[in-house]
């Protein structure tokens, strides 16, 4: 029998509560399906299952709030049969301990979206689906009632009012979350920080011919380049891709093989997730763009899946749009190292005696003294720099 | 098309970005990017939602020149015929 748990989906990750089982029982699961879509502090998560298997049990209900590591469902491995007495079914588990159910409304997160789109109180609508859960009928139904009905304003307005409290608390939700997290790095990470100025006048000459090219639906940023040149380093560094494990008396650095960048991505609400482009090191420049641009577009809708959330090995974050001219940030443990880049902009550049103007970026490293060293990281950058003066090698 | 139908292009296109914005406190004549915080993704998701809405190609060569929605809008209306 296979116990299907509640992931951890980032290290700031303590709890969870389940919106929607994507599966029922009877049902073969395979590697990398989604089972499950919970929600998190941060966003609604598609968790996949890393096993295969028939579901047998469905133990988690919808609405209900869980630890990380609670037995969320029970699967049968191939050709396993049930064992005599366990009966399959939704929420029959005896052998394992639950967290006490919170009251909440079943309700879809299509449902939930757009009931905040729409202004909807969901306590307002009665649900149809299964066990009275809201679907988004019922909030389309809702919406087009609240529309034509001639409601005086103070009344239309404390739908919008509550939603409004309901974004609130969930920011700071967030907030909380990351202040942990953080707190946590600073107390226990001893970081280090170097910087380098990197001229990007060969990479966006490039960038530019190569973008002259192409539609604008498949033009490059000059951010794609900066993340695979970061994964391409990453190769001669292994020691800042990875994980400080640390379980009772036993620590120490768990180096990972793949490369997976977690890409700060700020939401407009408020609060940031940094998902993984898994294996970047190895993906061309379209590639990178297409699923930068897909994962930026996925967090802010909130529908990543739990592999993104869980597996970044190392974290880059670019604050150059908001104008910074470098960040220095705070490592997301357990991971080692952080990689920022500050605004792209045209300075003074002193080269072989003579001075001219080129665009320059100022790369950093933060990274975790307990596994690498600033010589090391200093030699990063420099290897980053390098990779940049070669764009046409990055496109590969 | 007229100026004020591209703006509203504009504007719905931008909502579909940043759908907090609130489109009447926008000021025209301020670089747009900053006032509603957009990030170079959102930019390029702009513009790449006008060229899907209006049919017009947007060189890269053409970014710098769009500052402001007013700019934005001046350069559409050139580009969709307008004098």
């Amino acid at each position: 029998m296979i116990e299907f748990k509640l992931p951890s989906l980032g290290s700031d990750m303590d709890e969870g509560t389940l919106l929607e089982w994507k599966v029922g029982v009877g049902d073969t699961v395979k590697k990398g399906q989604v089972v499950a879509i919970v929600d998190t502090t941060k966003a609604a998560v598609d968790v996949e299952s890393w096993q295969e298997g028939t579901v047998h049990q469905l133990i988690a209900e919808v609405g209900q709030k869980m630890p990380v590591g609670t037995v969320m469902a029970l699967l049968l491995e191939s050709g396993e049969k049930p064992a005599p007495g366990s009966a399959p079914g939704v929420g029959a588990g005896e052998t394992v301990i639950m967290a006490a159910p919170v009251p909440r409304r079943m309700v879809s997160p299509a449902a939930r979206k757009h009931a905040e789109e729409e202004g909807v109180d969901l306590d307002s609508i009665t649900g149809t689906g299964p066990r009275g859960a809201v679907t988004l009928q019922d909030v389309e139904a809702a919406a087009a009632a609240l529309k034509q009905r001639p409601a005086p304003r103070a009344v239309s307005a404390e739908p919008a009012a509550k939603v409004a409290d309901k974004a609130a608390e969930k920011l700071a939700d967030m907030r909380k979350t990351i202040a942990a997290a953080m707190s946590r790095s600073k107390r226990e990470i001893p970081h280090y920080y170097v910087a380098e100025d990197i001229p990007l006048a060969r990479a966006l000459a490039w960038l530019q011919a190569a973008n002259a090219q192409r539609s604008m639906a498949e033009r490059l940023l000059p951010a794609a380049l900066l993340l695979k040149a970061v994964a391409l380093a990453l190769r001669r560094f292994p020691e800042l891709n990875g994980y400080w494990r640390q379980e009772n008396d036993n620590a120490g650095f768990v180096p990972v093989a793949a490369i997976n960048l977690g890409v700060a991505i700020s939401l407009r609400q408020g609060g940031l997730i940094a998902p993984a482009l898994l294996h970047a090191d190895g993906k061309p420049l379209t590639l990178l763009m297409q699923e930068l641009t897909d994962l930026v577009k996925r967090t802010r809708a909130g529908s990543l899946k739990s592999s993104e959330m869980n597996e970044a090995t190392i974290t880059v974050t670019n604050l150059g749009d908001q104008g910074s001219q470098a960040v220095f940030g705070v490592i997301t443990p357990p991971q080692v190292a952080l990689v920022g880049f500050g605004r792209i902009a045209e300075r003074p550049w002193a080269e072989n005696g003579g001075l001219k103007v080129l665009p320059v970026v100022t790369a950093s490293l933060s990274a975790d003294h307990r596994v690498s060293d600033g010589h090391r990281g200093a030699l990063f950058l420099l290897e980053l720099n390098d990779l940049l003066q070669r764009p046409e090698e990055l496109d590969q | 098309m007229t100026d004020a139908e591209i703006r509203a292009v504009a504007l719905a296109t931008l909502l579909s970005i940043a759908p907090e914005v609130e489109t009447d406190e926008l000021r025209g004549d301020r670089p747009l990017r900053s006032q509603v915080d957009l990030d170079s993704m959102d930019w390029l998701n702009f513009l790449l939602g006008l060229h899907e809405k209006l049919k017009v190609d947007i060189p890269e060569a053409d970014y710098a020149r769009l500052i402001a929605l007013d700019d934005v809008v001046g350069y559409l209306h050139k580009k969709l015929g307008g004098t």
